[in-house]
């Protein structure tokens, strides 16, 4: 049996070319093009970046890469044990400062506000100022951690110690930690707690059974990427005291040694100084640019233990 | 294995109630839900106004109406799902076998525990299936030994009908299930901390015809062990199923001008889809409203 048409022939005329016409969608296409520029001028500053500062750095760190990452800070740049061991050491010990007193409490208030504090006005009021505390600037970390750290808890901190520095670091990152580890915990599905719920789990047992595995990966990814933002921070430790200060002879990885007794030293801080040294001795603005792939490469390695972490546990989540 | 009873049997009411010896008076029947002036509020929204019906044992009763009028949020009053919506309340009388559910002296937790739950969207933790339905079991302490959980595991399965699909790849993701296989896990999740009462909000809601169907039957099948309250949209699945059900409807509250669920009728289902006693039911059975 014949089907009877639809439409008629003119009208299935015009519908076929209608969807034959190729249209340009120019203000689509130009949104686009746009959007890619504004990328590719990011990734190109940053490009420069990073090949400005590995070339000039580039003759230290082939030249003699093991007494760079094992030297001290010298008054020349030609010193052949010039380099960057305290700074490591110290970025070291304030990252684990920041592990340390940061991510459990961080993570800890993040967990209360959001599965145990009443919505209410207070809280509300606790979460936005949280906010602006991740928003202060970072040399105001600094008037903080000198004032109560180095000054008026000199008999518990050391004065201007690496615990000084460290515990200002933790503060600093403090709100960060609490917003982005918000962030993963709001994100575990209702139907997953109202599952636990309807078989009889208490407010405990789903919160450590559903929300902290599934919002594990998040969390973990933001407090690794504000513990890199912590460790780049050179105002805060300019003002708590980092300062100049030399090794014990042949002393390891760990050693804090000489440089806990009102000196020490922190990877951006020898940045800077060897930046400002550059001004009479030219040799420091490569040793500069030497530290900060330094710098940059124990960041990068941050980062990827959060990816590779974030990875692990997502295969777990399923 | 499931009924192969074919949905559409004329007879499929009559059935259900020579099973349950509908014919007996209601005296007879025990009662599970009691609930009385119930009104629920979601900070000044009034969602619920005045719900007064009685669940009885061993029976699957159905709660259908328009989008809106409450019929879900009433099913989440049966075991204080409510309590986890910032600012809802409830006011009016909920008893659980003569046991007011909303005493201030009653722990939720409990109250779960007894009165399971199956989602309109299915929700198996993303753990093994396994792991799945050990997860009420381990955390209710139920599972003395090692070799309990394993039972309590085939045990829940089979009930749900899953068994024989899922028996190799226990150790393997739920959520590598289809739809109607992560929704009947989701039963057997329910089942396996031995509950008295299920609750189903809208659990066909998301599954195909065919899925639908396997619900259906183990609905049937597992009501003598369970009592059942079901929340559908769908009237058929209401007529096809249930020994009762309960209308709802949205109207108007002319004090705060804004959309309130109210219980219309409540009655035997034969009763409410053939002979119902309000006209808004009527209307709604009959596919003129709603």
């Amino acid at each position: 049996m014949a089907r009877a048409r639809l439409v008629g022939d003119r009208t299935n005329r015009m519908m076929v070319q209608a969807m034959q016409r190729r249209s340009t969608d120019v203000r689509g296409r130009v949104f686009q093009i746009s959007l890619l520029v504004t990328l590719l001028i990011s990734l190109f500053i940053l490009g420069v970046l990073i090949v400005d500062v590995v070339m000039d750095g580039w003759g230290i760190l082939t030249g003699r890469p093991g007494g760079f990452l094992g030297g001290t800070m010298r008054s020349l740049s030609d010193d052949p044990k010039l380099g960057v061991h305290q700074a490591l050491v110290g970025t070291f010990w304030i990252a684990v400062f920041v592990a340390v007193l940061a991510f459990p409490l961080g993570i800890g208030a993040a967990i209360w506000l959001e599965e145990y504090a009443p919505k209410n006005r207070i809280a509300r009021f606790i979460e936005l100022n949280i906010r602006n505390l991740a928003g202060v600037p970072s040399i105001v970390y600094g008037l903080l951690g000198l004032l109560l750290f180095v000054k008026h808890l000199r008999d518990v901190t050391g004065g201007k110690s690496i615990a000084s520095a460290g515990i200002t670091l933790a503060i600093l990152v403090l709100p960060i930690v609490v917003i982005t580890a918000q962030e993963a915990i709001r994100a575990v599905p209702q139907g997953l707690k109202e599952g636990a719920y309807g078989v009889g789990a208490t407010k405990w047992t789903m919160i450590r059974s559903q929300v902290l595995p599934y919002a594990a990966p998040g969390i973990l990814t933001g407090t690794l990427l504000s513990m890199s933002r912590g460790i780049g921070e050179a105002a805060p430790l300019l003002l708590v005291g980092a300062v100049s200060g030399r090794l014990g002879r042949d002393s390891g990885f760990f050693d804090l040694g000489d440089i806990n007794e009102e000196a020490f030293m922190a990877m951006p801080v020898i940045i800077v100084e060897w930046v400002q040294n550059s001004g009479r001795d030219p040799g420091f603005a490569a040793a500069a640019a030497a530290a900060i792939v330094v710098l940059l490469v124990f960041v990068i390695l941050t980062n990827a233990a959060a990816i590779f972490l974030r990875n692990h546990f997502e295969k777990r989540r399923g | 294995m499931v009924q192969t009873e074919p949905e559409s049997s004329p007879t499929v009411g009559l059935d259900i109630d020579r099973k349950v010896g509908l014919t007996s008076p209601e005296a007879t029947l025990n009662a599970v839900f009691e609930v009385e002036n119930l009104d629920v509020y979601y900070g000044s929204f009034r969602a619920v106004q005045g719900a007064t019906f009685t669940v009885y044992e061993h029976e699957i009763t159905a709660m259908i109406g328009p989008s809106g009028c409450g019929k879900t949020t009433v099913l989440r009053c049966f075991n204080r799902m409510n309590d986890l919506i910032p600012g809802a309340r409830v006011e009016g009388r909920v008893d659980f076998r003569n046991v007011p559910i909303y005493d201030p002296r009653i722990d939720p937790v409990e109250v779960r525990r007894r009165i399971g739950m199956v989602f309109q969207k299915p929700n198996p933790f993303p753990k093994s299936i396994y792991d799945n339905i050990a997860f009420g079991p381990r955390v209710t302490g139920m599972a003395k030994k090692r070799g309990d959980l394993e039972e309590i595991v085939e045990r829940s399965l089979r009930r749900a009908a899953l068994w024989d699909e899922v028996k190799d790849r226990l150790k393997d993701s739920a959520l590598g299930l289809s739809g109607g296989q992560q929704q009947r896990l989701c039963i057997a999740r329910a089942i396996a901390v031995d509950p008295d009462v299920l609750l189903m909000d809208e659990p066909c809601s998301a599954l195909d015809p065919i899925a639908t169907t396997r619900i259906e039957d183990l609905m049937q099948e597992i009501k003598d062990d369970y009592t059942i309250v079901i929340v559908t949209h769908n009237m058929q699945q209401a007529a096809r199923i249930s020994n009762r059900t309960a209308f709802f409807t949205a109207q108007l509250d002319s004090t705060t001008d804004r959309r309130c669920g109210l219980l219309v009728e409540y009655d035997r289902t034969e009763t409410i889809f053939s002979n119902p006693s309000d006209e808004r039911t009527e209307n709604y059975v009959t596919g003129r409203f709603g």
